[in-house]
């Protein structure tokens, strides 16, 4: 009796968004008489960032801090539209929408600046501090703070934007099955280490590598913990959750959460992350989605660790103790006595 | 059986309020008191959301009859924030990037507190199991982990006399 350590890996290229009947999300800005720039938005932010990102792609493209967007998911029934959270397509479709609708916001603030200034629009730049000025003569600006209130009070402007990104309705050529579902792809491989325990049959995970192509990671921060957090569900996926084991009857099966089975703080392997940028043509500032497959593919790596630490090919998850010890029989009963 | 009037000392400060029988802690601090940070995920004690701390302890809040804590010492998230600063486990959980979604946030910080509070130096072992009771479906609890370990880390500087 032994435990057994193996190693194997799996890959996957994920799909940012579907196209659905046609995938579109929008995205309204305007400033406020102080100058914030508020970001109407029906995406709701669940706890993947949406919101984050969306400041992120604003500031940016306002060209102003942070501080001074504010992120509005507050109603979906009065917001712009938005199709949702689902797909890994909000960072791509709602940061498109949003940067189309700061661009226009900013064309607008360089307008109201010039008028201000009394100078071209065309001479104008932002230093991403607050400040709108005079190209080659800096001493010669205006913040946003008093550019709004005079927006607003003295020139009777309103500094605002809209914004649409649209995935048009794509459907398969009959004859060839042809058709253009998503919007680019993301790439990854995790490494599994794992340790099979030939006697009990449980299977721990020692160790995840995990490199991903994510076109850009806008919030390099979030885009790590997005991977690390969506490969703790895959082992969750792999070795834990189901309904199943349950005896004799399915009626003892769980009937809520406090009985489904999740791998918990002592269960998490340390976990190697690598994010790889090839930014995506049609992605805002080039990413691409990655919501969804962070999950992907630690299950078939740690299906291939197990294979290769005892031999046993498990097909169907979860790689639970007693699959284990039923492939390990099963291998036992072919060899040669 | 009706209600009765029960006296709790939340965050250092004495409450009275009105509990209909098997009131919970959790329904109490949010409904009659308006501290909303402990959350109810499961309501059966599996996810720790509702942790706050009675009379120094962490207790699961959405279990606790509240008229069985009667007059007891209550600490929520509400009374770590003391003088509208960020303590050392909080600022720690932001610069280890230990919250995602933030629903189990509030849980995880008070266990934390009543670990540091009893184990100052605590091992990495210590803290995992500290933090079994909690449930997290964003993080994977790796930054977690590492956040508490911080927060002891900068707490213990910050008791030693300079």
């Amino acid at each position: 009796m032994a435990k057994l350590r193996g190693r194997g890996f799996a890959s996957v290229n994920y799909p940012t968004g579907m196209n659905l009947g046609g995938d579109p999300s929008q995205a309204l800005i305007h400033a406020t008489t102080t100058g914030t720039f508020v970001v109407s938005l029906s995406s709701v932010d669940l706890g993947q960032g949406i919101k984050t990102i969306a400041a992120q792609c604003a500031a940016e493209t306002l060209g102003l801090p942070m501080g001074n967007v504010l992120v509005d998911t507050a109603d979906t029934d009065t917001g712009p539209h938005c199709m949702g959270t689902f797909a890994s397509r909000g960072s791509h479709r709602v940061g498109n929408a949003v940067i189309m609708a700061a661009a226009e916001a900013r064309g607008v603030m360089l307008e109201v600046a010039a008028e201000e200034l009394e100078v071209d629009a065309a001479d104008l730049e932002t230093d991403g501090s607050g400040y709108i000025m005079v190209r080659g003569a800096q001493d010669k600006r205006v913040h946003v703070t008093d550019l709004a209130m005079a927006a607003h009070f003295k020139h009777g402007r309103t500094i605002s934007g809209r914004g649409v990104y649209l995935k048009e309705p794509s459907v398969p050529v009959p004859e060839t099955g042809e058709m253009d579902p998503d919007s680019c792809q993301a790439h990854a491989c995790t490494v599994a280490v794992v340790e099979v325990d030939d006697e009990t049959g449980v299977v721990e995970v020692l160790e995840l590598f995990n490199a991903y192509e994510v076109g850009r990671a806008l919030n390099p921060a979030m885009a790590t913990q997005q991977v690390e957090g969506g490969a703790w569900m895959g082992v969750s996926h792999a070795l834990f959750e189901t309904t199943e084991p349950y005896y004799p009857l399915r009626d003892h099966g769980p009937r809520d959460f406090s009985a489904y089975l999740m791998p918990g703080p002592a269960d998490i392997p340390s976990q190697h992350s690598v994010i790889l940028e090839r930014p995506a043509a049609n992605g805002p500032y080039g990413a691409k989605g990655i919501g969804e497959m962070t999950a992907n593919a630690p299950i078939p790596a740690i299906a291939n660790a197990i294979f290769d630490a005892c031999g046993v090919r498990l097909t169907s998850m979860p790689f639970t103790p007693e699959s284990v010890l039923r492939g390990l029989d099963a291998l036992r009963m072919e060899e040669p006595c | 059986m009706p209600s009765q009037i029960v006296s709790l000392v939340v965050n250092g400060e004495r409450r009275e309020f009105i509990a209909a029988p098997g009131a919970t802690l959790l329904a109490c601090l949010r409904e009659s008191l308006g501290l909303i940070a402990a959350k109810r995920g499961c309501a059966q004690g599996a996810c720790g959301t509702c942790t706050v701390l009675v009379e120094g302890r962490p207790e699961a809040s959405c279990l606790v009859p509240v008229e069985t804590v009667a007059g007891a010492s209550v600490r929520t998230l509400e009374g770590v924030t003391a003088g509208g600063e960020l303590d050392e486990v909080q600022s720690a959980f932001i610069d280890c990037f230990a919250t995602q979604c933030g629903f189990c946030t509030s849980g995880m910080i008070m266990v934390a507190e009543a670990l540091l509070e009893r184990n100052p130096d605590p091992s990495e072992d210590d803290v995992i199991e500290a933090v079994s009771g909690n449930v997290c479906r964003c993080t994977g609890y790796r930054p977690i982990v590492i956040a508490i370990m911080e927060a002891a880390r900068r707490r213990r500087e910050r008791a030693v006399p300079r």
